[in-house]
């Protein structure tokens, strides 16, 4: 049997790849999408390292799904964010995933050098919690409902 | 102070369209339009009759374009050092999965398929608006009012 993982408007579920080292915040995130859109699923990285291993699929992440979307926070321990968001961006392999940087800095560097490394976008982190219900709200509004993403591999299953 | 977009599009339909749209959106943006690809380059280069231009904070870009096509402007774009920042959203009737794979491989910021119904178009445009020019931090300290 032969499957093919159809584009976002006719898939089932849409893989978003959290990096994120910060409980509370990842919770909340979860409860966000949860809320505006059951067909999301969220994957979490706890940092820089992790986060590559599942884009890698190396050891315990060999069957991770390709995400349609990454959402990257920029502090994080072990590989921070701009290291994570340069070595996408210079993969042919995974570059062309939407990577949006989510950070609570609002630094005009730090929102340069992420555009300089290529990210889609930069999006600040509210610190209240409704605020920050919402961005989730609207980043599944506008890059999950609205934009095109990229195709997913297919995936073929051998037959019986 | 204004929130300069360019609009890369041939059709005059479009561009009127986008124009009403995002007034009735967002009145403080400015929309500067290039009619392909040519014009599209000498304005973000400021050459000729560009030499006055303001450096856009996004820019809209239709893919089939007369002269050179905005997957050439695309590359260009995102190839050079200075411009490559611009948050750049391809808009496009195209659906082709080669245009799309193509634009994200040249790191289009966003790809947006232009729908054809004038109801849908505007929402569109107000979404780009909305998420852009108000939600999105962009580069070169132009975050929208």
């Amino acid at each position: 049997m032969q499957i093919l993982k159809t584009l976002n408007n006719g898939r089932t579920t849409i893989e978003v790849l959290l990096v994120e080292d910060s409980p509370g915040d990842v919770r909340l995130t979860k409860e966000a999408f949860h809320e505006a859109d059951a067909s999301v699923h969220l994957n979490v990285a706890p940092d820089g390292m992790e986060a590559m291993a599942f884009l890698k699929h190396l050891g315990k992440y060999s069957d991770a799904p390709r995400p349609d979307l990454i959402l990257l926070d920029l502090n994080l321990p072990k590989m921070d964010g701009w290291e994570v968001l340069a070595r996408i961006k210079s993969d042919a392999g995974l570059k062309t995933i939407p990577t949006v940087i989510l950070s609570t800095s609002e630094a005009q560097e730090d929102i340069e050098k992420s555009y300089q490394l290529q990210a889609n976008c930069y999006l600040n982190k509210p610190v209240l919690f409704e605020a920050f219900d919402g961005l989730v709200k609207n980043i599944n509004t506008f890059w999950l409902k609205e934009a095109t993403l990229p195709r997913q591999p297919v995936h073929v299953l051998s037959a019986d | 102070m204004p929130i300069e977009v360019l609009l890369v599009e041939d059709s005059p339909g479009d561009v009127r369209l986008t124009k009403e749209a995002f007034h009735d959106a967002n009145p403080s943006v400015h929309l500067n339009v290039a009619a392909d690809g040519v014009e599209a380059m000498a304005f973000l280069k400021h050459q000729g009759i560009y030499a006055q231009a303001l450096r856009p904070d996004l820019i809209l870009l239709d893919l089939n374009l007369p002269k050179m096509d905005g997957r050439e402007v695309l590359a260009e774009i995102k190839n050079d050092s200075s411009l490559k920042t611009i948050p750049t959203v391809v808009l496009t009737t195209s659906e082709s999965e080669v245009d799309i794979a193509k634009s994200y491989a040249l790191q289009a910021n966003c790809y947006l398929s232009k729908p054809v119904e004038l109801d849908a178009f505007e929402a569109l445009v107000k979404s780009i608006n909305d998420f852009w020019l108000t939600k999105v931090k962009l580069p070169q300290n132009r975050q929208a009012r």
